[in-house]
Formats: C-alpha cells, sequence, structure tokens
C-alpha cells in the first residue's frame, strides 16, 4: 500500500508517495526523489556519509525509517547554497581543500554546519576533530576538515557580527 | 618545422603548473552535484543486491528463488542455473591486470560474501529482501584461514608479474665480516581498502550498445575487460567514471557482480544499479593480505650495514596468484654490501588480494623501519645518524644511480621541524603528565613507475582550448593537476582550458594507481599540447603577413595564448589571429605519455617521517600527538593538492600502525568485522597534528616534466615511524600491526 510522506526538503513541502515502509530516509532522498547528494557509504550509521539536518539536528539518513519522520523538515547538501553563493561551510571546504575524493563531503558539510550550530566546538580545533569524527573520511582530508570548520565558524562568527 | 618547445630533458613549465589551485571540481563536491556511479537513475532502473555466502569454503547446494521470486517487487534471480553466458569465463585472466573473479560460473565457494546470485527488483527494498530470501544451503568444507592454516606454496611471481626473489652480493660473506646480527620478525594483518563510496555499476542497454556507468581506475582497461567477458565490441562500449569515491587500489579491476549487472541488463532489457552493501567489499574486491616478515640485519662495527635479509610469507587466494611484494621494500632504501629477498605464498579461503595503496611499499616499510631502528638503538646510534650512516648513495638492488634523491634534505627538515635533536637515546625516557611520550622516525619511499598514456588537444578559434584524456580523479586531483599541465603544453591561462576525461570514449590515459598517473597522464597531456602549438607555429612562420614570419631559426615561445619570437620578445601573435589568417576553427595535437627505454637510473621518491606518540601505562592506548613528514618527489605540480595527499597517506600509516585490521573467525572463515565499526579507520580525533612539508627537487631523468608521485609515499615510512616511537615511549618492540593495547601492558 503505497503512503503519503510529507517533508519539508531544503524549504519546500513535498507529499511523496512512499511505495515500500521500509525504505530508509536516505533511500527516499535518492532513489525516489533524485536528491543524490547524500551518500550511502555503509547504511549502518557507522560513515556519517548520508548526514542530513532534520529540524536542525544532524541525523544519519540511513538509520532513519522515512515513514517515522513525517512532517518533518530536512536539510540536505542541495539546500546550503543560495544560487551561485555557496554556504561559508561549502566556500571553506574547498578553499582547505576539506575532502579529496568528495564522496564523504555532504555528510561532513552537514555536519560541520550543525556542529557550528550547535555552538559546542567554538574555535577549539581540539573540540571541532571530535565533534566531527562521526564522519569518516578514508581519504583523510581531516587537517582540510578542521581547518574548514574553523574557517567557516570565524566567517559566520563575522557575519553575525555584522 | 620550428622548435617551439623542446620537450626533451627539464622543462620549465610555464605559469599554471607548480601553483596551488583549488580544485576544479570543488563546487561540484561541495553542492552534492558531483555524480558517482549509485547517482545515476535511469528511466526504468532496476535494483539488483548480490546474495553472498556465509561459507568459506564448499558448494551451494540449495537457494530458495522461488521465495525470492514470490517477494512482490522481486523481478528475476540469477543462479549459476539461469546465468546468461559470458564468452569467456571469468576464472579466464584475459589480461595481466586481470583478476579471477566470480560471476556465479558455478556452484563452488571459495571464500566467505563470494557472490552466489543476483537479484533484480522494482526497488533496492525489495532485491534486498529477495537476497535474504534465498536461505542458501551448502556443503561446506573446513575452511583454510590466515598464515598458519592455509597451504604453502612457491610463487612463480609476485605482486603483478615481478619475480619474488633477488639476491645481490654475497650474504654470506658479507655475514661473517659483520659484528652484530640482527633478527626481526613483524606480522601484519589482512586490511580492506574500505574507500567510502560503495563499488557500484549502472548498466544499460540500446540494441547491442552498452553504457556502464562505474567508478574505474583504468577505464581504458575496464573497456577492454568488458567487451572480452561479455562478448561484445569494445566500440560499443562506453564506461562513464566522472567521480570516485576513492579508490586506492580496488577499483582498478574487474569484479564479478559488474558482469552480471551487464549480463541482467542485457536479458531484462531494462537499466540496472547495484551498489555493493559495505561487507560486500571484504571479499571480491581485493585487499592487502596478511604478511609475515623476517628481516635479518648484519652489521659492521662502524655500524654500516653488510647484509640485510628480507623474507615475506604472504597470504593468497586458493584460486589466483597475487603475492604481497613486501620484500622489495628493503630493495632501495639503506645501503648494504649484500641483499637477499624471497616471497613465499599460503593459500587461503580467502578473497584474491591486489594492490592497496602503497602494495608492498607499506607492508614492508613498516617491517624495515622497525629492523633498522631496533639495530640503531643497540649499537647506540641515534636513529637518524644510522640512518644517514647507511644512506643509500646508489640503489642497492640494482647498482645504478638515483635520478634525483634529496632524502638527506627530507630527513634534515623534517627533523628540525619536530625537534628532533634533543631525543633521548634510551626508551621510557620521556613523561608528559602521567602518559609515556616517544618519539620516532622512519624513511618514506616509493618507485616512480609510468605507464601508457594518450591525450588529444584541440585548439578551437577563440584561441581557448580542449583537452581530452579519460584520466580517472578519485580524490588525488587529477582533473586540476592535468590540468595545470595541459594548459601549460598549450600555453593558456587554465581559465581557457576545458578538461574532458572520466569516460572511456577519450584516449586512453591508462591506470590511476602506482603513483605513476600525474607523470604518464600529465606527459601525455603536455605532449598533446606541445604537438598542437607545434602547428600552430607552422602556420604562423610560413605566413608572411605574421609578425613571426621568418623566425625560423630563432624560433617561438608561447605563453598566454599567444606566440612570441624568441629573438624579438616585441613581435607576437595571438593564436586567434593565427587562426582565424590560415582559415581554421579547429587546430589539433596528439600527445602521449610512457617512459621510453629501460630506465638508466632508479626512481624513487622520498621522504623522512617523524612521530610522537603519547601511551596510556595502564590501558597501553597509543594516541599520535605530531607527526610531521618531510617529502622530496620531483615536480609538485599543485602543492596545496600534493600535501593533501601526502597528509592522507600518512593518516593511512596511522590506521596501519594502530587500528586497521580484518579480523577472521578461523572456524568458518568468516569476518567478525566487515564493517566501519569493526574495521576501524582513522578518524578525525585520531589526527590531532600532523604536517606534510615538501622539498624542493628537479629530476632530469624522472621523465621530461620532472614529476615523480605522491600519492602513495605517505604511507610508508609512517607505519615504521610510529612503531618506533611506541617502543621509545615503552621499550616494547611490536611484533605485529596494529599495535594492540594489551601488548604494551
Amino acid at each position: 500500500m503505497t503512503q503519503i510522506l510529507n517533508l519539508t526538503i531544503n524549504g519546500t513541502s513535498q507529499d511523496i508517495p512512499i511505495d515500500d515502509p521500509r525504505a530508509t530516509l536516505l533511500d527516499v532522498l535518492r532513489e525516489r526523489i533524485g536528491l543524490t547528494g547524500t551518500k550511502k557509504g555503509c547504511d549502518r550509521g557507522q560513515c556519517g556519509a548520508c548526514t542530513v539536518l532534520i529540524d536542525g539536528r544532524r541525523i544519519n539518513s540511513c538509520l532513519a525509517l522515512a515513514l517515522s519522520y513525517d512532517g518533518a523538515e530536512i536539510t540536505t547538501v542541495e539546500g546550503l547554497a543560495q544560487g551561485e553563493l555557496l554556504h561559508p561551510v561549502q566556500a571553506a571546504f574547498i578553499e582547505a581543500d576539506g575532502f579529496q575524493c568528495g564522496y564523504c563531503t555532504p555528510g561532513q558539510i552537514m555536519s560541520a554546519v550543525a556542529l557550528i550550530a550547535e555552538g559546542e566546538a567554538g574555535l577549539d580545533p581540539e573540540r571541532v576533530r571530535e565533534g566531527m569524527s562521526g564522519n569518516l573520511c578514508r581519504c583523510a582530508a581531516y587537517a582540510g576538515i578542521t581547518e574548514a570548520v574553523l574557517k567557516a565558524t570565524r566567517a559566520m562568527n563575522r557575519e553575525d557580527a555584522a | 618545422m620550428a622548435d617551439v618547445m623542446n620537450i626533451q630533458g627539464h622543462v620549465r613549465l610555464g605559469s599554471n603548473a607548480g601553483q596551488s589551485m583549488t580544485r576544479r571540481d570543488g563546487v561540484l563536491k561541495v553542492t552534492g552535484r558531483a555524480t558517482y556511479a549509485a547517482d545515476n537513475r535511469p528511466e526504468g532502473v532496476l535494483h539488483a543486491v548480490t546474495a553472498t555466502a556465509g561459507i568459506a569454503r564448499g558448494r551451494v547446494t540449495h537457494l530458495d528463488t522461488a521465495a525470492a521470486e514470490a517477494h512482490p517487487g522481486v523481478v528475476k534471480v540469477y543462479t549459476p542455473a539461469n546465468r546468461p553466458d559470458l564468452a569467456v569465463s571469468p576464472d579466464e585472466k584475459i589480461h595481466g591486470f586481470a583478476w579471477r573473479t566470480e560471476a556465479l560460473q558455478d556452484d563452488t565457494v571459495r571464500y566467505a560474501g563470494q557472490p552466489i546470485a543476483l537479484v533484480v527488483a522494482e526497488t533496492l527494498e525489495a532485491a534486498t529482501e529477495g537476497s535474504h530470501l534465498l536461505a542458501p544451503r551448502y556443503d561446506a568444507d573446513t575452511p583454510r584461514i590466515g598464515l598458519d592454516g592455509g597451504v604453502p606454496f612457491q610463487p612463480e611471481t609476485i605482486s603483478i608479474g615481478r619475480p619474488p626473489s633477488l639476491e645481490v652480493g654475497d650474504i654470506d660473506a658479507a655475514r661473517t665480516g659483520a659484528a652484530r646480527h640482527f633478527e626481526t620478525v613483524i606480522e601484519t594483518p589482512a586490511q580492506y581498502h574500505n574507500a567510502l563510496e560503495p563499488h557500484a555499476i549502472t548498466a544499460q542497454w540500446t540494441g547491442d550498445r552498452l553504457e556502464i556507468d562505474t567508478p574505474n581506475q583504468a577505464i581504458g582497461l575496464a573497456k577492454q575487460s568488458f567487451a572480452a567477458y561479455l562478448g561484445v565490441n569494445p566500440a560499443h562500449i562506453l564506461i562513464r567514471s566522472p567521480f570516485l569515491g576513492g579508490g586506492f587500489g580496488s577499483k582498478a579491476i574487474l569484479f564479478g557482480a559488474q558482469l552480471l549487472v551487464a549480463l541482467a541488463a542485457k536479458d531484462l532489457d531494462r537499466p540496472i544499479k547495484l551498489a555493493l552493501r559495505r561487507d560486500q567489499m571484504y571479499g571480491p574486491v581485493g585487499h592487502r593480505p596478511a604478511t609475515r616478515q623476517t628481516l635479518k640485519l648484519d652489521v659492521d662495527t662502524r655500524g654500516h650495514i653488510a647484509a640485510l635479509e628480507h623474507h615475506t610469507i604472504a597470504v593468497a587466494s586458493s584460486f589466483d596468484d597475487f603475492i604481497e611484494n613486501a620484500s622489495n621494500a628493503s630493495h632501495s632504501v639503506y645501503a648494504t654490501t649484500a641483499l637477499r629477498t624471497t616471497h613465499a605464498g599460503i593459500r587461503a579461503d580467502t578473497g584474491t588480494p591486489g594492490p592497496m595503496r602503497a602494495p608492498g611499499e607499506a607492508t614492508g616499510s613498516a617491517a624495515l623501519e622497525v629492523a633498522i631502528d631496533d639495530a640503531a638503538y643497540a649499537l647506540g646510534f641515534d636513529p637518524l645518524e644510522f640512518r644517514l650512516r647507511n644512506y643509500a648513495e646508489t640503489d642497492p638492488a640494482t647498482g645504478m644511480q638515483f635520478s634525483s634523491k634529496a632524502l638527506r634534505e627530507c630527513y634534515a627538515q623534517a627533523a628540525e621541524a619536530f625537534g628532533w635533536q634533543d631525543r633521548p637515546l634510551e626508551p621510557g625516557s620521556m613523561k608528559q603528565g602521567r602518559l609515556l611520550k616517544g618519539w620516532g622516525m622512519g624513511t618514506a619511499q616509493f618507485p616512480c613507475p609510468m605507464f601508457q598514456a594518450a591525450a588529444h588537444a584541440t585548439l578551437r578559434a577563440d584561441g581557448s582550448a580542449v583537452v581530452e584524456t579519460s584520466a580517472a580523479d578519485m580524490g588525488q586531483g587529477a582533473w586540476t593537476s592535468l590540468a595545470q599541465i595541459a594548459a601549460d603544453g598549450l600555453g593558456i591561462d587554465i581559465d581557457r582550458l576545458e578538461f574532458r576525461s572520466g569516460q572511456s570514449n577519450l584516449p586512453d590515459a591508462g591506470v590511476a594507481g602506482g603513483s605513476g598517473h600525474t607523470a604518464t597522464a600529465g606527459t601525455a597531456l603536455f605532449n598533446a599540447g606541445a604537438d598542437t602549438i607545434r602547428q600552430l607555429a607552422e602556420l604562423a612562420l610560413n605566413d608572411p603577413a605574421s609578425p613571426l614570419f621568418g623566425a625560423d631559426n630563432a624560433g617561438v615561445t608561447a605563453r598566454g595564448g599567444r606566440l612570441y619570437r624568441n629573438d624579438d620578445d616585441t613581435r607576437s601573435e595571438a593564436y586567434e589571429d593565427i587562426l582565424a589568417r590560415a582559415g581554421l576553427d579547429l587546430l589539433r595535437g596528439e600527445g602521449k605519455g610512457a617512459r621510453e627505454g629501460e630506465p638508466e637510473r632508479a626512481m624513487f621518491s622520498h621522504g623522512g617521517v617523524f612521530a610522537e606518540v603519547l601511551v596510556d601505562p595502564d590501558l597501553g592506548q597509543v594516541r599520535v600527538s605530531r607527526l610531521i613528514g618531510a617529502f622530496a618527489a620531483g615536480r609538485i605540480v599543485n602543492p596545496h593538492l600534493a600535501r593533501s595527499q601526502l597528509l592522507g597517506g600518512m593518516i593511512w600509516g596511522i590506521g596501519f600502525a594502530l587500528q586497521e585490521e580484518a579480523i577472521h573467525d578461523v572456524r568458518t572463515g568468516r569476518f567478525t568485522n566487515a564493517d566501519l565499526a569493526g574495521y576501524h579507520i582513522p578518524v578525525n580525533a585520531d589526527v590531532p597534528m600532523i604536517e606534510a612539508l615538501t622539498v624542493h627537487e628537479d629530476d632530469p631523468f624522472v621523465n621530461s616534466l620532472g614529476i615523480k608521485g605522491v600519492g602513495e609515499l605517505g604511507v610508508t615510512g609512517t607505519v615504521g615511524a610510529i612503531a618506533n616511537a611506541v617502543w621509545h615511549a615503552t621499550g616494547i618492540r611490536p611484533k605485529r600491526f596494529p599495535i594492540h593495547p594489551e601488548s604494551l601492558i
């Protein structure tokens, strides 16, 4: 039986017919509505490649049963840039070379956006590294990732102050 | 014809190469718009899931295909009973880079996790459930697992077609004259590449034409392989591989499920997509095998190595012959009077090993660096002094001179940055709070191979250009660094260059592996540009209307989209003007990249790596607190990206030294940790302070561009540096990797 799932994804409310109740949020995003920016690395909540924000909180979308998120607001990597204007975290990842192959990058970036919003790490590199450790990077771009998060934090602090 | 650019000998590149530039694919990657294979959703696509064997050796006696096919959404189940024919058996090695693979050719199981059926369904959920419903039954044999559970054999070749042993000088005579003898035995575990992107394929037929989206490190070779196994004209196959979510060696080789998806897509006349589950990557797509290595070192009274032996026993599969060439890592690092290396194999019920980032070198270097450190301490030498004392001025394995070797400078710069001069000789001398602190070092070395590559360059009427080569960017930054080289070959700004790559209908750029891709494909691109400019110059020099007319003997130089007379810099002409007067819309050149003839020099990249660790004396927990390497690798095309590559390699060294290990249950032959929760790779918090310095090095011999390679170098040296730092903290020499906490308390 097809059920209708309502999600507000990157600011747009959508009714999504769900043909299979077993579908994870990740597979709904990727296979049902074509938002393939969010990646599947392990499908077990172990790598963080599928990180999206649900109501502002970062989660592993591979562990989220889609139908249990009816009515939720979801932000994916496709929802960060405003047209051609990159989000400060996206810009900082390019500048600091916070990625190589790019596969874990959408998850890293979503995680970083939430980490900065959580305000727990601030400009302490040790806490940034800890807060980003749920997102594996096999290319091991960790030095660049940490630098990118710190850069973006500073940039966003400046924006807030302005 | 004018000699526009002498591309023999050392070439001074122009304004693009050598500059730090951010990645050209950066925006695509940070916005989620970079399309990896599994991101493709062709109209009407079906989803495939492989069912895999739960035993390591034996036969599949029953699969409940009826139950699977009865599940809503399941379209078809393929087993050995109904699998469409292949033109060539997947057990046939069709070329030197082909591995025997499983594509449902029979009911045999040769390792746990081997594909035993393919379930195709309308949705991923249905295919997954269908694969579970197959509930296989087996006729199981006792599995042969690990270094001590398998069957020894003597391989004819190791790695890919290399001789298994080497003997230089008279080992016995050299040993007799030496004062001290040291012996080190070290084990390394099976490791898995674990690229973050699982291996995936989307296949779609249109008549007899096949389009494939799959991440691949050697697209040209992959096209040949698909064509041969499927019995399809290679010209009818198009492979797209614009982005690879990491490869590390595991995406260079074809695996059976890729063939099955192509067969099923033809059979069902629908596009089909398959992505391996994480646990399915622990078997059919290669790994770094377990080794047991024995090093024998004989040193004279002045601290010079007289005899060096390195013997490796490596696990191989029961059905193919890849042997990790770990002993070869001792061939060219330290000077010795006599050298002997050997390899032996153990056949076990595991997937066939293959190249994994620094194959052989990482494994062998780990053991060699520990052995060297052991000897240095016993003889009362500082580890760096001992290494300098045994600095190889010529290659011990071949007697040849090195093409370039700035290793001394690497040692010096990294040691200086690290603060090595204050290091006490005795282990257990330093503390930080209640933690034991240790400093260790290792030498990094990696060869500089070149493969075969071809490229095209086309100058357009507006003076911009497009270059084409089927290079693979798996994160190393090929799209950026190769574009920088190509722009210099054409003498234009990189912003005027369109770089086309990542699909099989372009000139073959060879394999992205062996740290040879930038050198090989880069040379092809540079030569294609130079060939184009040569033709352009010919047009201008023969045209009386050109300001360049008559410059024949002096020649011209290309830069910034103009040709300049070498004898008069004020006389120049823009590319577009030369083309316009000649009535040409396009001008096309071709180039090849390869090493010509037998090398007359030994060619390696080098580095010195220094590590600091903190060890908890009660828990045995090891943290790498500082890691600093300095590397010399010829011309660095893009320092920004090369640094990332080197850091990535060094962090792989942390994983090798302290974390990575696939654990077999020896009773069942199944892995106990085939996922990213159980198989530990470094996370961000494991990497506190790390730096990679690059040391200037001009190499006029390695290739015309002076490029070596940085992809694998950082792994070597680092593992030993960390192990030696652990010893320096604790006084305990690791006997196996990864170093377990319980071995330190």
